[in-house]
């Protein structure tokens, strides 16, 4: 009886040993080197596994970043420089800083400015409404409203709003990934420049329609007339397919095209309110006679 | 005689043919139509008129945009008024032609009576050159332009011609109609494409619910002592109207994934596709009319109609002549039940391909609460193509497109089998079809690669 104990131990440790040595012997031969500087640049990375640097995750663009000559071209938006700082500092590379940017919603059609032409009950995605039909308002070119954004967003920084129909960016979470703007089947939303304070001027609109059939299917619509790219000072914006566009790296926040503007396509965000001019004295009546 | 039917899936649906005893009606001309000029698969065709030309009905007014493309003719006769952007049926925009009706004169040389012209000519590229000429397409649902499939590449034989008079999508009868009253026709015209094929044999296949259909064709065959043609009875089931079922019903053979029906010696042409050939090559008249149904399950029985119907008429004008939307619509639909769309533009124009104004009603296109999946496979039973609609729904909720090719997501034909059978009212073909999109977008972009 005590010998097939013993017998079972010693042939089992025996295994043990020879398998173990063979293991060894096969990690040794196939060791992968590699760069320890991988996981000093995952470590400061944000770790959110987002895409938004164009790799499949935090460690992919880590690998990407160590074998890069320098950091020209990979740039993690979500971390943003701070965290390029970290990363360039670990390489030795020179930094490279970019203007930080947010994601931009370019459609106004809220419910009262775009009236629904048909009633959808499909499917809650837009990508599933836009390969159906252009949507359930007169305008082919906007938000069709089932927020394939707020759920590409892992930041949570994206929300449809009930009132409007149309999703609202938290400009404190967003990171500039470029998910929503990928999820986007009607590509309305851009990454745009954060801007100097947060202050942007951008046209809120993508329909290519002439000016008439536009501003029919909504009120708020770019009709294209072109009288912002003439008051532009900077060349900002240019009209094409009948749709302006303010070109953010030249526009330097005159507003002036938003006076222009006749839909009032034009928004502008975070500019600080100013008091209203005083009005100018109405001319009396009495004097317009006399002259 | 044992009827023929497809090896795969299918589904039993109600064919609810209401207007079947409905005789071809004419419609009177409009004010203005609107030509749009992307009415077949393929580059959209270029206009070549100008705002104010006059055009006679059966006048070329645009020429192909590509290989894949066809010539669109003036279904009017009357003033060119605009050439522009106009939203279609889905609310996008498209170029259409917009013409001021004014009186009735045709082009010269259309030979608009009624004879019976059996006499085929000789050439087959005089054929085919006529049947390009007068824009002939596919009119079973996808206007794929018909010179393009009569033409096979060097290589490729054609086995058997296959005339599709299955309309299997419930409610519509416009091909039925056509096969009664018209007969000869389509029997003339499925003669001229077995000529352009070299002689090849025959088939006509018609569903076992459209008996006096069997009956006229055959014995239209037989009068004319057309040779090589038989009408053959297939059992009613959908989609047996699909090409790659009609050939599977008829031959017994398949066709491979990302294969063509030529593949198997096989071209399918529609019967209405062999009337608009025997117009074109006997009587030089272009694709300016078609044949449509105005049914649905909340119209009244002496309100259901079939029309003939001159290309480019606004649906809203047809609506209006019909009587208006009856009481209890709740959805509008261009085309069957099964595979047709909803209308979102009700003024948008017909184009070649319209076969129907649908009006459903609410009880009939109700979408039901989503539940979860049980996994009990009717929607792979169902499929036609062999595919597992609950599986490849699950890849595209984890966005594996890898996956979804393998699964062969770009073989779908959306003929909508899979939502129709899925006791939990999961949306499979909503959610398949823009992933099929993708995958094709893929493959495409791959191959260009290449």
């Amino acid at each position: 009886m005590s010998t097939t104990i013993i017998w079972t131990i010693v042939i089992l440790a025996g295994l043990g040993l020879i398998l173990s040595l063979v293991l060894y012997l096969v990690a040794a031969k196939f060791k992968v080197e590699e760069d320890p500087r991988i996981d000093e640049v995952e470590k400061v990375m944000p770790g959110a596994n987002c895409g938004g640097c164009g790799f499949a995750g935090c460690r992919a663009f880590a690998d990407a970043a160590v074998k890069a000559p320098n950091l020209d071209n990979n740039y993690c938006p979500v971390g943003g420089n701070e965290v390029m700082k970290k990363v360039a500092a670990i390489l030795g590379y020179e930094i490279v800083e970019k203007t930080p940017q947010v994601a931009v919603v370019r459609c106004n059609g809220t419910c009262e400015n775009r009236p629904r032409t048909n009633v959808y009950d499909g499917v809650k995605s837009c990508k599933v409404k836009a390969a159906l039909y252009s949507g359930d308002t007169g305008c082919p070119f906007g938000c069709l409203g089932c927020g394939d954004c707020v759920e590409a967003c892992q930041f949570g920084a994206i929300t449809m709003d009930p009132a409007t129909g149309l999703p609202v960016v938290d400009e404190t979470k967003c990171t500039a990934c470029g998910a929503c703007a990928k999820a986007c089947p009607k590509h309305i939303i851009e990454l745009r420049n954060k801007g100097p304070r947060g202050m942007r001027v951008f046209v809120s609109c993508v329909n290519k329609d002439k000016g008439a059939i536009a501003r029919k299917a909504c009120t708020a619509a770019c009709i294209g007339c072109g009288k912002c790219a003439k008051v532009c000072a900077q060349e900002a914006i240019t009209v094409e397919d009948n749709v302006a566009y303010i070109d953010f790296t030249k526009c330097k926040l005159c507003k002036k095209c938003v006076a222009e503007c006749p839909t009032g396509a034009i928004h502008t965000v975070n500019f600080p309110v100013l008091p209203p001019k005083p009005a100018a004295e109405p001319v009396k009546k009495e004097e317009v006679a006399n002259a | 005689m044992r009827k023929l039917t497809f090896s795969k899936g299918g589904v039993h649906p109600n064919d609810s043919k209401y207007s079947r005893e409905c005789g071809i009606e004419v419609l009177p001309l409009p004010q203005v139509v609107y030509v749009s000029m992307a009415q077949h698969l393929g580059a959209p065709a270029k206009p070549i008129v100008n705002v104010g030309d006059f055009v006679k009905a059966g006048q070329v007014i645009a020429e192909p945009g590509g290989f894949i493309s066809a010539f669109v003719h003036s279904p009017v006769s009357g003033t060119v008024k605009s050439i522009g952007p106009r939203k279609d049926l889905a609310g996008n925009n498209m170029t259409h032609v917009e013409i001021a009706v004014e009186g009735d004169i045709w082009a010269d040389g259309i030979d608009l009576s009624d004879t019976l012209v059996t006499e085929i000519p000789q050439d087959r590229e005089t054929i085919l050159k006529k049947i390009q000429e007068c824009g002939v397409v596919g009119l079973g649902g996808a206007t794929f332009p018909a010179h393009v499939k009569l033409n096979p590449a060097p290589g490729k034989v054609a086995e058997c011609l296959i005339i599709n008079g299955a309309e299997c999508e419930p409610y519509l009868t416009s091909d039925y109609r056509i096969m009664i009253e018209r007969s000869k026709e389509i029997a003339v015209g499925a003669a001229i494409m077995q000529k352009v094929l070299n002689g090849c044999p025959c088939v006509i296949g018609i569903e076992e619910n459209k008996p006096e259909a069997v009956n006229a064709m055959s014995a239209a065959i037989s009068d004319l002592k057309l040779q090589n043609i038989e009408v053959k009875v297939l059992k009613k089931r959908y989609p047996q109207g699909g090409e790659k079922q009609l050939i599977d019903a008829v031959m017994h053979r398949q066709v491979r994934s990302g294969g063509l029906p030529i593949d198997v010696g096989a071209v399918v042409q529609n019967a209405a596709t062999a009337l608009a050939v025997y117009e074109a090559v006997q009587k030089n008249k272009p694709l300016v009319t078609n044949t449509l149904t105005v049914t649905g399950d909340c119209l009244p029985e002496n309100r259901q109609h079939n029309y003939l119907f001159r290309i480019g008429i606004p649906l809203s004008y047809i609506i209006e002549y019909a009587g208006g939307v009856p009481e209890g619509a709740a959805k509008i639909i261009s085309g069957g039940p099964m595979m047709g769309k909803a209308v979102a533009n009700i003024d948008a124009a017909t184009v070649k391909g319209s076969s129907s104004i649908l009006y459903l009603s609410k009880q009939s296109t109700l979408r039901k609460e989503e539940s979860n999946c049980i996994r009990c496979g009717r929607c792979a039973d169902a499929c036609p193509m062999g595919l597992e609609p609950f599986l490849l729904n699950r890849l595209i909720k984890a966005g594996d497109m890898e996956g979804l090719e393998d699964r062969s997501v770009q073989d779908c034909i959306e003929c909508g089998c899979c939502l129709y059978s899925c006791p939990a009212n999961i949306p499979l073909l909503d959610r398949i079809r823009p992933a099929k999109a993708a995958v094709l977008g893929i493959i495409k972009s791959r191959n260009i690669k290449k």
